[in-house]
Parts: C-alpha cells; structure tokens; sequence
C-alpha cells in the first residue's frame, strides 16, 4: 500500500503525544505549479520550469515578506511575540501523526520567524546565533514549501496560544511569499485557475452541470415520486445557494446536495444556484492572497445580482464556510441590495435548523435508525466562524439538525470536538495525492477519536460538514480500517428523514406540470 | 560621587529610554499595522465588551494556557502573578511609601521566593520536554537565566545580606529629578541592578514583546461580527475604489 508506516489506533480515546524525531517528513512537498498556472493569479511567472526560481528571487522573498508584515498585522505581531512557551508543541494533528519536529506549530512558525528575524530585527541582525536566526537560502526556501504544505490551517494552535498566535497565518504568508518566488503549489493553482476560468474547482463547465441536475431531479423523482427541483441560473428565486463543486458529483456529497433540495422544496423557498459560481470553496484563503479570495468572491456577487437573489445560502463546506462568514461581507460587499432580515451569507444548515424549528419540515427520524450517529467539527468552522447568533452556534446547530433526523447520537471525547476538533488532514490545500503520506498521518487523531465511539458506543456513522473533510475521510479512513460509506452528509441523514408533503415544486417548470405520462 | 554611581546612573537613564522607547516604537508599529481580516478564533465574543473580557482573562487568568497544559500553566502563573508582587513591592523606590504599599510589602518580599520557583520550573521544562528542548534558542534559556539572576540577587539582598535601601531610594529619587545622589558599593546590589537594567534594554527587542503585543493579536482582540458590520481595510479597499483585482494594478 505505501511505503510509509500507518499509524496504529489504540481506540483509547486520548491521543499519545509522540516523542520528537526530525526529518521523518523530510521531502520536496506536493508538486509545484508551472509558470501558465502561476500567470493565471497574477503571480511571477518569469522562471523556467517547473522547481526553477525567479531571478532575484531572495531579495523579492525578503521584499514581499515586508510587505505582508506591513499589510497584516497578525503576521507583524506573531512573528515578534512568540516565547516559544511550547503550548502548541503537542495540539497539531501532522505532528501527533507523524512526530516531525517541524510539525509542531511554533518549529513550523520559526521557519519563517528565524528568517524574519535575521533581517527585520535587530537581534537577528547582529547577534543570528544568539536568537535563532538564519539566512534566507534555497535549502531554507524548500524547507518552507515542504512544511509549510504540511499545515490544514485548522488553527487548533492558535486556540491554545497564550497570545493566540495563529499558524495559519504565518503558512498563508508564507505560501504568499512562495508563489512570488516561483515556489506555488500545482494543486490550489490549478484549481483557482480553473475557478477563473470555468467557474468552479472540478472545471465542471456550465453544460455539464445542467446535466447532472437533470439527472438529480431523476433520481429523486424515481425515489420519492415527486419532481424536487434542482434550479441552476434562475433568475429571480429568492436564494442563491453557493456549494461546493464535489456536491455535484461526489459521494457521499451528492447525497448533502439532494438533502438540500428536499430542504427548499418543502419550504417553498425559491432558489438556484449559478453556473457563475459553481464554488463554495475559496482556495485563495490556502495561499494567502487576498486578491485572489476577493477574486473569487466577487463571483458569489455577481452571481447574486445577476439572478436578482434576495439571499445568500452557502452549502456544506469548511474553510468555505470560513471565508464566506468571515470573510465575504469584507471582500466582495456590501451586500445592502439584499434582503437585510437575513444574514449575509446563511448557511444551509441554519437555514435548515430555522426551518426545523419552525415546524416547516416533516420529519421521520426512525429512517437513520440503522446508524449510530457521530459528528465531526470541520476545523474552520469551528474556528474560524460562526452558525446563529450566539459564540459556539456552530458547534450546537449541526448537532440539533443531526439529533432532529436522528435517534442514535454520541459525541467523541471531549478533546477532539468542538473548538478542540481535529482537523481531517486534509484541509488548507492538501487534498491532493501527492500528499497522501501527510494525510494518512494527519488523520490519526481523527480516526483515534472515531475507533474510540465505534468500540465504546457503537457509532457506525460519522456525519461531516465539508466538501474535503468527506472527501479527505472516504479516501483515508479505509487505511485505519474504516470503510468509505461510514461518512455521510449532515443534509444526507436530513434527506433520509423528510417526508415530502408537497407534491409540485414551487419552482416546477410550466411544461411539466402533471403531464409526465403523454 | 562615585564613578560607578555616574555609570549606574547613565545606565539607567539609557535603559529606562531604551525601554520606554523601544516599546513605544513597537506598540505604534502594530498600532498602525492594518488587520485586513476578521480572524477572531472562535468561538469568540460578538461584542466589544465581550472582547474585553476575553483578553482580560487572557492576561489575568493565562485562560488559554490552562486549556493548553496544566503545568506550563502553573509555572507561568505563578512567575507573572509573583513577578506583579514583587514589581509592586519596588514602586517603594520610586514613590513615596503609603498604606497599600507597606501593606504590600511582605506579599513582594515572598513572591520573590514564587517567581523564582516558577522561573525554575519554566527552565526545567527547556531540558526536561523533548518538544521544548527542540524549540528553545539559546536566548530562550539566557533569558530565563537573567530573569532567575535578577531574582535570587534580589532574594538575597531581602534574606542573607541586606544593602542599604534607603540609599538605592535617594539614588533612583534623584535619577528621576536629576539630582544625582551617590549608589551603595554593595556587590549584590550592583549585580542586581545591572541585569535589571540589562532586561529593560533587551525588552523591546525580544520576545518579551508578548506583554505588549498580545493586546494587539487579532485572534483575540477582534468582535465576531463580520456578517453584521462591514470590515474592511485602507489598502483593501482602495481595490474598491479604483475597481482593480491586483494591488500593483493601482494608480499610485
């Protein structure tokens, strides 16, 4: 299977911190981006091939890391105040799962910091040895690009930082920096590339999606014998829902996507989504460009103008949740040319959770009797955002959907939930197969958590929230034994319980109505 | 007049402006950093009040810290919370005795004992946690040796062999309205003071910064409300204003 070793789950429950060991993670990082990709973001492209750099390229490094810590304070502050308290030393899930010393948050953080502090300060300056510091060299500049794509910016560190000191930030920067030296990673540029180009990460252009909707409203039309409609670029509905690609076609997905449709067509609710923006997820936020996150998130808006939408509804999606909660307002609004009752953006769950409690939806909970129910905090979600109006609503509201179309629920220890969740391994642009090795090991604690409620508690399922978190666990969690069907969607055990009373779609077309059978 | 009483003086002179300076220097520089982003780690406080909450039991309690790891929690706590008692017990040099101070007093003079075990403890934890001994420079255990320095030769001038203080008082008194007044030849007292002297300059070039700089770090200090209230930078938003996509796009 691979040439790496798998590490073993004791199903304890608690996560056994490893004793240190460097260079066990030593290598030459995921595959790196060739110049056409990197023009595509307005990046440097002035290098060769594919591993070559930029001319100049230490003096540019040095030049744009001052311009990041002059732009951004976080970076400016975290890179002065860290007392290397070793707080951090053992909350990442890379370090836990592989005992690398560079993966624990502040040796991560010092690769940049001893950089930072050899020609911005004033101990690194004359006195390198003293504090650490080193020069800026090519061996240097690949230790960062290796490293620095073994970080999910989960931002567990950060919540156990005294001063809050965040990695994410200091990877951001630093994989910023990087994609102006020649240095950018294939698979998020890629990916972006593709987003500016076609309108979503999977590059699946707008023809292909009005297929798979067609064949969605098949489906549950031969399921349930009602036509739930899956409306794509229809102007004037009342909601624009935002998801991410593989919810068009991926398991258990697709599965998310149906529990929405079922969702809106009861409400009666009208809504669409965009061929314009197709993509929930935002994979600026992985590399640190603020231009590029706000490029991307100008099409959520143009794609609201140009359905004349009154609201904003984003799918199941972590770090997409993240940039759309925290971030959309600041890069692509005001939004004041929507309806203003409601926040801007609202996730699909709160969404459904409104609904729920307003009685709108019938709802069936013995059909998810055959499981027993387990829910993983997507890490930026937790983290980095909120559901509701109250701190922590993004912990309560997917456990209320999930215990309103559940009987069987069991939450993992304490430690591993909530702002303590673990991140899947393979968030922040590492899910890709060139960094397969990261993301088995990243997984661990996950998984640890996972074994833990399925030996003592009898869980069968673990309900998710992100696109790459259900991607990341399908393809992984087989090599700790688990297999590929115990993940499923939040919207999926949703869709399993709801008994659809409205026989005709609010939305369905005139040309259908009834007449299915000339 | 002694000619070390004209360098002590000199120095402290030097480090008090280096120090305040230095700071100040800093504080300005995150003061006038922009925070592009909403980035609070969450769950966080929806309003101002809340924020401040939070960062007082941030710097009161070291409320994370705890979170992290109960023992680095307990030597942390005990040498900051000691560090606030012994500090307080100081401000004898420098203002006039009242009743809260002589009230203090005893408090001050055993904290020196307390910050000195939990400097320890810090220090023991370089050598003794595998992660720890990894990430410590050589700065890192030379500050904990200066800070362990300051306090046993202070323990030592309170419990074993004292110094005249009241002549230290006239000393930093008359630093402070520039009417010099000579320092005691006391070995102790003249180590002690050149490391603390020594600590005010190192302070705003080096890690210590965190005291300063955690009021300032955007995960803890901003408002979760970024769906209610609009948030966005100057250099953000002159993209808006000139409706460019790329920075260097922009008319200057």
């Amino acid at each position: 299977m691979a040439d790496y070793e798998v590490p073993k789950l004791t199903g304890e429950g608690y996560t056994v911190v490893p004793a240190v060991r460097e260079g066990v993670m030593a290598g030459k990082g995921p595959f790196i981006a060739k110049p056409d990709f990197q023009k595509a973001l307005h990046f440097p492209d002035d290098f060769a091939a594919v591993g070559e750099l930029v001319p100049n390229w230490k003096e540019r490094a040095l030049e744009k890391m001052a311009d990041l810590k002059s732009r951004y304070r976080s970076l400016q502050v975290f890179l002065d105040i860290c007392v290397k308290c070793g707080a951090c030393t053992d909350k990442c899930h890379y370090f836990i799962g592989t005992s690398d010393a560079k993966n624990m948050p502040v040796a991560r953080q010092d690769l940049l910091r001893k950089v930072y502090r050899r020609y911005f300060t004033f101990a690194g300056k004359y006195f390198p040895k003293l504090v650490g510091a080193t020069d800026l060299t090519e061996e240097v500049l690949a230790d960062w690009y290796n490293y620095y794509h073994q970080c999910s910016q989960c931002r567990r560190c950060s919540v156990f930082c005294p001063y809050g000191i965040d990695t994410a930030e200091i990877s951001m920067a630093a994989r910023e920096i990087l994609d102006h030296v020649g240095y950018g990673q294939k698979y998020c540029n890629e990916i972006i590339g593709k987003v500016f180009k076609i309108g979503n990460n999977l590059g699946l252009p707008g023809p292909a999606l009005f297929d798979t909707v067609e064949g969605l409203e098949e489906d549950v039309e031969a399921d349930t014998g009602i036509k739930v409609r899956f409306p794509l670029d229809e102007d004037g509905a009342e909601v624009l829902l935002v998801t991410p690609s593989a919810d068009f076609f991926a398991e258990p997905h697709i599965d998310g996507l149906i529990g929405y449709a079922k969702v809106f067509h009861e409400t009666g609710v009208t809504w669409t989504m965009s061929t314009i923006a197709s993509e929930a997820g935002n994979f600026g936020m992985f590399i640190g460009s603020y231009e590029t996150m706000r490029r991307v998130s100008l099409r959520v808006r143009e794609a609201a103008i140009k359905h004349k939408v009154k609201r904003i509804v984003f799918g199941e999606c972590g770090h997409a949740w993240r940039v759309a909660y925290s971030f959309l307002n600041t890069l692509a609004g005001p939004f004041d040319f929507l309806d203003q009752r409601y926040p801007v953006p609202q996730h699909i769950l709160e969404f459904t959770w409104s609904h729920i409690q307003a009685g709108t939806l019938t709802l069936d909970k013995t059909e998810n009797d055959d499981k027993v129910l387990t829910f993983h905090d997507s890490c930026n979600v937790a983290r980095g955002s909120r559901m509701g109006d109250y701190p922590g609503g993004q912990f309560d509201i997917p456990r209320n959907v999930i215990k309103a179309v559940c009987n069987h629920f069991v939450d993992m220890p304490a430690d591993t939930i909530h702002d303590a969740t673990f991140c899947c391994g393979g968030g922040g642009g590492l899910l890709t197969d060139d960094l397969m090795e990261i993301r088995v090991k990243g997984i661990q604690p996950r998984a640890e958590a996972l074994r833990h409620v399925s030996i003592n508690n009898g869980v069968t399922h673990m309900a998710a929230i992100c696109a790459i978190c259900k991607s990341q666990f399908t393809k992984v969690l087989p090599y700790y034994g688990f297999t590929m069907d115990q993940i499923v969607s939040v919207h999926q055990l949703v869709s399993n319980a709801i008994i659809l009373q409205r026989q005709v779609s609010v939305q369905a077309r005139p040309d259908e109505d009834g007449d299915d059978d000339d | 007049m002694t000619f070390v009483s004209i360098l002590y003086g000199l120095l402290f002179w030097a480090a008090t402006l280096i120090l305040v300076g230095g700071v100040a220097v800093k504080v300005r520089q995150y003061w006038n950093t922009p925070a592009p982003l909403k980035i609070p780690t969450t769950p966080a406080p929806i309003t101002q009040g809340g924020v401040v909450w939070r960062m007082f039991r941030e710097v009161a309690f070291f409320e994370s810290l705890f979170r992290s790891n109960k023992t680095l929690w307990l030597f942390a706590f005990l040498f900051h919370m000691s560090l606030w008692l012994v500090l307080i017990r100081h401000a004898r040099y420098f203002v006039s005795m009242n009743e809260l101070l002589v009230f203090m007093q005893p408090f001050g003079r055993y904290a020196g004992i307390t910050m000195v075990l939990g400097l320890a403890g810090l220090w023991a934890r370089r050598f003794v946690v595998d992660r720890v001994r990894y990430i410590s420079a050589p700065s890192d255990h030379l500050m904990l040796a200066l800070l362990i320095s300051i306090g046993v030769t202070g323990l030592m001038m309170s419990f074993v062999s004292h110094t005249d203080v009241t002549q230290i008082k006239g000393f930093f008194h008359g630093l402070m309205v520039f009417h010099w007044q000579p320092l005691p030849s006391d070995p102790l007292a003249l180590v002690h003071l050149f490391l603390v002297a020594l600590l005010m300059i190192i302070f705003p070039i080096s890690k210590l910064l965190h005291a300063p700089g955690v009021f300032f770090s955007p995960t803890r200090n901003q408002v979760d409300n970024p769906r209610e209230k609009r948030h966005v930078s100057a250099w953000a938003l002159e993209l808006e204003r000139q409706g460019k996509l790329y920075r260097d796009e922009l008319n200057k």
